[in-house]
């Protein structure tokens, strides 16, 4: 099968100041995602996660390597995928549902159409009438299922997430992962889900990659989550088999994640 | 006890430093405390009543009118063609890089320059009549819009571009759903000095030069030492500069309504 994304032999460089050496970022990766496939990628902070997803977004082009779409090689930007950024990325000047319906309105779709599609996302996400409320107005919550219900307007058939859920606190974060969950399930699409929080991509994921600690970051393990699903991200994670998923892959990160800690902490010290 | 409102006190502010004025003005009122003459006072700096009664009569007779018309249609057009050009070299700039490295110089020279000594060379190019005052006011509102789209479209937010990008916005969406809006909240920060430019460029090529205008009222009454008049003049610009301002923050309001305010909660 024709995987829906895959990153073949990926490495980024992004040049020194003023001639200096270049920075590596990501080396020699080569990662894939089956069709209607969950995949998580964890790592420490700062290991060049957010760089892998830009390139699979084409927003950022590889300095070596191939990325292709669906057996296709990606050429400027990937129009079959849809992006959840991890900082605010709603219009601040459109109300929600204006934000909402962007993407259709790109695309020359009629506003009424638009419109009627747009209402139906808020009430998926759970926010039927808040659509004339502008970003401000709205919790750091609602502003994320904001942000889901625009990207999944347009029926992306590869989500991109960018550690979406990592500045909400615990409670709203489950909840929204379940809802993330529900949403997947319902249509499946292929996603490559990048977090820190080795829980999150448990619970969520059917593959969970783990990258080594950058500079130059790599592949380092890759574990198939084998947890019944439907799942519910708060309970699963009291399972035994999870917690034995959870020790495996930890054990392969506990390294990398100390390596990617005495880095930064060099890095202050110096 | 009740709060006295604001509004009560700018009033009371306005109605107490005309007091002071009139009583430190009239003539034998008080004895003169710096000048060797009790006329002296009134002579330099005009009485009041005197002012209002000036003012009077120029809106019941009808004389100010023409002048005034001519004043604000000289403001009024600078403003709108100093602010469109502002708003349209500050996006090109911002949004090309080799442009604003070549013209860079170029910016910094001519908004360093004192644009007031043009005025006389504007009156060669446009004559006494009130395109050589637009153009003044233009050179001073340009700049002002200038920097603040330049800065607008440099400070979009790289996350809600990306995003626009994402979802399938081409460079026309992107500057017209993203660059636009983001900048107008700039634009309207600078509106309200921007439109102050936009008077004080229609008085000062007036009163270098007119046969008509507020700015060549208060120049005829200075050749007569009528500094009655002269403030009233003042007085006369300086509110309809209050009500130009007024009517920008209106359009401002409507315009950001999106923008978080200060205070949120409701009391009831």
């Amino acid at each position: 099968m024709i995987p829906a994304l895959s990153l073949d032999r990926i490495t980024v460089t992004f040049s020194g100041k003023s001639g200096g050496p270049g920075y590596c970022a990501v080396k020699d990766t080569t990662l894939s995602i089956a069709d209607g496939e969950f995949v998580s990628v964890v790592g420490p902070t700062g290991c060049g996660k957010s760089t892998l997803l830009n390139i699979g977004a084409g927003l950022l082009k590889a300095s070596g390597g191939v990325v292709r779409v669906f057996g296709e090689p990606l050429v400027g930007l990937n129009a079959q995928a849809g992006y959840m950024f991890q900082a605010e990325s709603l219009m601040p000047w459109r109300s929600a549902l204006d934000n909402v319906t962007a993407g259709l309105q790109f695309r020359g779709v009629s506003a009424t159409l638009a419109a009627q599609q747009g209402e139906e996302w808020l009430e998926r996400v759970g926010l039927a009438g808040f659509g004339n409320r502008y970003p401000h107005e709205l919790s750091g919550g609602m502003r994320k299922r904001c942000a889901l219900a625009q990207v999944l307007i347009l029926d992306p058939k590869i989500m991109l997430m960018d550690e979406p859920f990592s500045a909400l606190d615990i409670q709203t974060r489950q909840m929204m992962e379940n809802e993330l969950l529900e949403l997947w399930s319902a249509n499946k699409k292929s996603v490559l889900f990048i977090t820190h929080d080795l829980e999150e991509a448990i619970s969520l994921s059917d593959r969970v990659i783990v990258l080594a600690a950058g500079p130059a970051t790599h592949p380092i393990g890759e574990f198939r989550i084998d947890l019944p699903r439907p799942r519910d991200v708060a309970e699963i994670r009291m399972t035994p088999h999870f917690l034995e998923l959870h020790e495996k892959i930890w054990h392969a990160m506990k390294a990398e994640v100390l390596k990617g800690y005495a880095q930064t902490r060099n890095k202050v010290v110096a | 006890m009740k709060k006295v409102p604001v509004w009560l006190w700018q009033i009371g502010l306005l109605l107490a430093i005309f007091a002071l004025w009139h009583v430190l003005t009239v003539p034998g009122f008080i004895p003169p405390l710096f000048f060797d003459n009790e006329n002296k006072a009134s002579f330099f700096f005009g009485e009041p009543l005197k002012i209002f009664k000036v003012i009077f009569v120029w809106f019941t007779e009808g004389e100010i009118y023409v002048h005034l018309w001519v004043t604000l249609q000289e403001t009024a057009l600078a403003f709108i063609i100093g602010t469109l050009l502002g708003l349209v070299v500050g996006l090109w700039l911002g949004l090309s890089n080799t442009a604003s490295a070549i013209l860079d110089p170029y910016i910094k020279a001519m908004n360093a320059m004192p644009r007031v000594i043009l005025a006389p060379i504007f009156m060669v190019w446009f004559g006494l009549g009130i395109w050589s005052k637009v153009a003044l006011g233009v050179t001073l509102v340009f700049f002002i819009v200038f920097f603040n789209v330049y800065q607008g479209v440099k400070e979009v937010s790289p996350v809600v571009l990306n995003n626009a990008r994402m979802l399938g916005a081409n460079a026309s969406q992107l500057l017209r759903y993203v660059y636009l809006p983001s900048a107008t909240s700039w634009v309207f920060s600078s509106l309200h000095t921007s439109v102050g430019m936009a008077f004080v460029g229609a008085v000062v090529g007036e009163y270098l030069g007119s046969a008509k205008g507020v700015g060549y009222l208060i120049h005829q009454a200075e050749g007569s030492f009528d500094i009655n008049t002269v403030f009233a003049g003042i007085l006369v610009l300086t509110l309809f500069a209050l009500l130009l301002d007024y009517v920008v923050t209106v359009a401002e309001n409507r315009l950001l309504k999106w923008r978080p305010q200060q205070a949120e909660t409701e009391t009831t």
